[in-house]
């Protein structure tokens, strides 16, 4: 009982996290359709910013998971075992 | 720790946290598609860039009457167009398809208007504008060139360009 403090800021942690990657993921859906609805109406310079920013994202959202596979171990005593 | 007990967790205090992780994994992993789809899209705009259209006679201007219509496809058998004379006496060429939900557009029975008749979307015929409804984006138009009779298609405009003036005067 007494890693219960480390577990509950480890949970916390993990849902600051997972909310980031979410609302990271959200931008990006956003991001895809306004793309592709800017490709439909012919303006294609806008593909090459769309993938750039898009990378962005998904290299946070991958940095932001790796972080929660670090806490979670770290919260679950998993490196100890 | 064994990869098995990452992913299939025995203690139920551990299930929590793996189930967490596999829900931030399902994320990233929906982000990576997020960013394939971006990296299509990029791939597709080099396509269109070079995209080279065939020059191809639709009609002829004495077959239309002013207010007239007449269906042809453009660039090739799977997409029809629609050909005006308007009643400001230019020549006008558009895809057929809704830029809603690819449905035939017709007419509208004033004259003045192209109609989807799906989900009531009207387009000017002048510009291939959207005027009411559904669509998001202005009809395709088909870049038109006339040789004394003669109408020629050489192009199609998706919108992107508003410089380019595709109408052909009567």
């Amino acid at each position: 009982m007494s890693d219960q403090p480390q577990t509950a800021r480890g949970l916390t942690a993990l849902d600051g996290a997972i909310s980031l990657i979410a609302i990271l993921l959200v931008v990006q859906m956003w991001l895809l359709t306004a793309t592709l609805e800017a490709y439909l109406a012919g303006h294609v310079e806008v593909a090459t910013p769309g993938v750039v920013l898009s990378g962005l994202l998904f290299a946070a959202s991958f940095g932001f998971y790796r972080s929660i596979v670090t806490i979670d171990r770290a919260a679950s005593g998993e490196d100890e075992a | 720790m064994k990869l098995w007990r990452d992913e299939f967790s025995i203690e139920t205090a551990h299930e929590r946290y793996v189930a967490r992780r596999q829900f931030g994994k399902f994320l990233v992993l929906t982000s990576f598609g997020m960013f394939v789809g971006n990296v299509w899209i990029l791939v597709k705009s080099w396509f269109r860039r070079d995209e080279v259209f065939p020059r191809t006679l639709v009609g002829r201007a004495s077959e239309i009457p002013k207010g007239g219509v007449k269906l042809f496809t453009y660039p090739g058998p799977q997409h029809p167009c629609l050909l005006f004379h308007t009643q400001s006496d230019r020549f006008v060429a558009y895809s057929q398809k809704c830029t809603h939900l690819s449905c035939a557009v017709i007419p509208a029975a004033d004259g003045k208007r192209i109609e989807c008749p799906c989900h009531h979307g009207f387009f000017s015929i002048e510009d291939g504008r959207v005027l009411q409804g559904p669509p998001p984006r202005p009809l395709p138009r088909i870049l038109l060139e006339r040789q004394g009779d003669e109408l020629w298609a050489f192009g199609v405009d998706q919108g992107g360009n508003p410089s380019v003036d595709s109408r052909v005067q009567g």
